[in-house]
């Protein structure tokens, strides 16, 4: 075998995707206005916490979905436990959130490298089944151990400040919203980098065929073990957060509509690009939040609605139009944006 | 010469069906090898077994004198096997360079050196992949295989489903790494199209080698050609 050194075309690679990482304007404006909503609509901090940590939690099934092509109807497991670790830690003192939110990350990774092994074989059905199994028996067993987890009851607790200045939770919803919005664009940046890695590129080639990315020298198994360990820290990292902002874990963390929500999350904003998650989480929460205040019988019948008119109109087919629209109100911009 | 590849009594298939029965030849480095036959006799199934995507029943692969048959494949291409399949199976979603530069390993075969020999990559390397047409795909799957930089080049059916032009094209483009010294199985069902520049052939029949001769002397008799290829016709009844 031969072992890998620099060579003309490696730096060639390294070159391309180093142009392929910078940032683009658009993407600039998008984190500079989450970070306006923040600090502009101070009575919405929940609402815009919210989102972000949905966003962080999709962004999770993203890498795993998106870049890589496995489905996964579990990723309530992790979060759950993210959520559930960094309670029990600031419960028993240890109340730093940013300790709390490694915490939480790590012994959710710790979870997703222990059952990764679990979707190497069979098809997407043996892994929606797999990964749903694993996600119910973890919500038993914080259901079963009451005196760790709080049980039915839950587990009440309350958190420090963020970096010993700042009260994050009910007396500090913008800080509670600023600290997530921090963790969500350094752990974005982060999956940005892989996705524009050699790593991220072999994820595509597995997505697209593992098999022949395999018989190209791919290692496939590893690298699929090692995205869904990282999936796995993301999705503990949102719970952690959840659980940090909120100052309460209860046993719906682990449920299925969890996972199923933000498997919606990501339809609606689109899968593999990243910001897909994001997107979908807010439009999926504002929805939520609007249409619920209008019709709160009649929400999800909407949000059914959307989801139908994506799947058989096409996301393509929207930001096409989309794209034509603004090229035709600002051509300058739009053909920024293609650049 | 050495010996780059020693298959012995090779059975294989997929699940539980047996495709080639009890397959044994070699191949010397720098020598290229056509696999003729009628459709379904296991000519595709002798390929993928060597890359490892089937179920292999019994037998041995000898790279260099290393036994590859229980590698599995992202271990064998490492070890100098490349493939270009029957379905050439191209990353749509990634662009033209990024198909060869992921998967590129140190050696000769270097991204410029393909774009040499497939100068219609080079004007399309940002390209997606699902742009292509079906000609660049083939010379697309040929480099990606290439710049993994392997000792024996695998090809499937390179040229089914081409234009005639873009068939010249490709077959330039395989002579031209037949003179390099590159060993190469090649697949075909045409034999006229390969056995030019292929040192010997075997041709395959229920999955066992039912003719086995040098390309030149089977290119020179066209009714053992005739004989092994057309298929079966039926009795009027």
């Amino acid at each position: 075998m031969r072992a890998a050194q620099p060579t003309a075309t490696t730096r060639r690679l390294e070159a391309h995707l180093h142009r392929r990482a910078r940032w683009r304007w658009p993407e600039i404006v998008f984190w500079v206005a989450a970070l306006g909503a923040i600090v502009v609509l101070p009575s919405r901090a929940a609402l815009i916490n919210e989102i972000l940590i949905a966003g962080l939690f999709a962004l999770s099934l993203d890498l795993i979905l998106g870049l890589t092509g496995i489905v996964s109807l579990g990723q309530a497991a992790f979060f759950g436990l993210g959520a559930y670790s960094a309670a029990i830690l600031a419960s028993k003192g240890f109340a730093d959130p940013t300790l709390g939110l490694l915490f939480g990350a790590a012994i959710a990774a710790v979870l997703g490298l222990a059952t990764a092994p679990l979707l190497l074989r069979g098809g997407d059905l043996t892994r929606l089944m797999v990964t749903l199994g694993v996600s119910l028996m973890l919500g038993e067993l914080a259901n079963r151990n009451g005196w760790l987890t709080g049980g039915a009851d839950g587990l009440n607790f309350s958190m420090g400040k963020v970096l010993g200045l700042f009260p994050i939770g009910f007396t500090g919803q913008r800080n509670a919203a600023l600290y997530s919005f921090a963790a969500l664009f350094i752990l974005f940046a982060v999956a940005r980098r892989l996705a524009q890695s050699p790593f991220g590129l072999a994820l595509a080639a597995i997505r697209e065929n593992r098999l022949r990315a395999g018989a190209l020298g791919i290692a496939t198994s590893r690298r699929i073990v090692a995205i869904y360990t990282v999936s796995a820290a993301y999705a503990g990292a949102a719970g952690a957060l959840l659980a940090e902002t909120t100052q309460i874990v209860s046993l719906d963390l682990f449920d299925f509509h969890r996972s199923a929500d933000v498997m919606l999350m990501l339809i609606i904003g689109g899968a593999g690009y990243l910001y897909g998650g994001i997107i979908g989480a807010a439009v999926f929460i504002v929805l939520r939040d609007v249409i619920s205040a209008a019709t709160p019988e009649y929400w999800e019948f909407w949000i059914g609605a959307l989801l139908v008119v994506l799947v058989l109109i096409g996301r393509e087919r929207i930001h096409d139009f989309a794209v034509r629209a603004a090229s035709s109100l600002a051509p300058d911009a739009a053909r920024g944006d293609a650049a | 010469m050495t010996e780059l590849l020693r298959v012995e009594s090779l059975s294989a298939g997929y699940g539980e069906a047996r495709v080639i029965q009890n397959l044994a030849f070699a191949l010397e480095d720098g020598r290229s090898l056509a696999v003729l036959g009628r459709n379904g006799v296991g000519k595709t199934t002798l390929i993928d077994t060597l890359i490892g995507v089937t179920t292999r029943f019994s037998g041995c692969i000898l790279l260099a004198g290393e036994d590859i048959a229980l590698l599995p494949p992202h271990v064998r291409a490492r070890c100098g096997v490349g493939w270009t399949p029957q379905e050439r199976n191209i990353f749509r979603s990634l662009t033209v360079e990024e198909n060869l530069t992921a998967v590129a390993l140190p050696g000769a075969w270097t991204l410029k050196r393909v774009y040499g020999l497939f100068p219609r990559l080079e004007e399309r390397r940002s390209n997606m992949g699902r742009q292509l047409s079906g000609g660049e795909q083939q010379m697309l799957a040929i480099g990606r295989a290439l710049v993994l930089n392997p000792r024996l080049l695998l090809l499937d059916e390179p040229t089914e489903g081409l234009a005639p032009i873009i068939v010249d094209e490709l077959l330039a483009a395989l002579r031209e790494l037949a003179r390099a010294g590159l060993s190469m199985i090649i697949v075909e069902q045409k034999p006229k199209k390969i056995l030019p520049f292929t040192d010997h052939a075997i041709v395959l029949d229920r999955g066992a080698i039912a003719h086995d001769a040098p390309s030149a002397e089977l290119l020179a008799d066209p009714s053992a050609l005739d004989a092994h290829l057309t298929a079966t016709k039926k009795a009027p009844r």
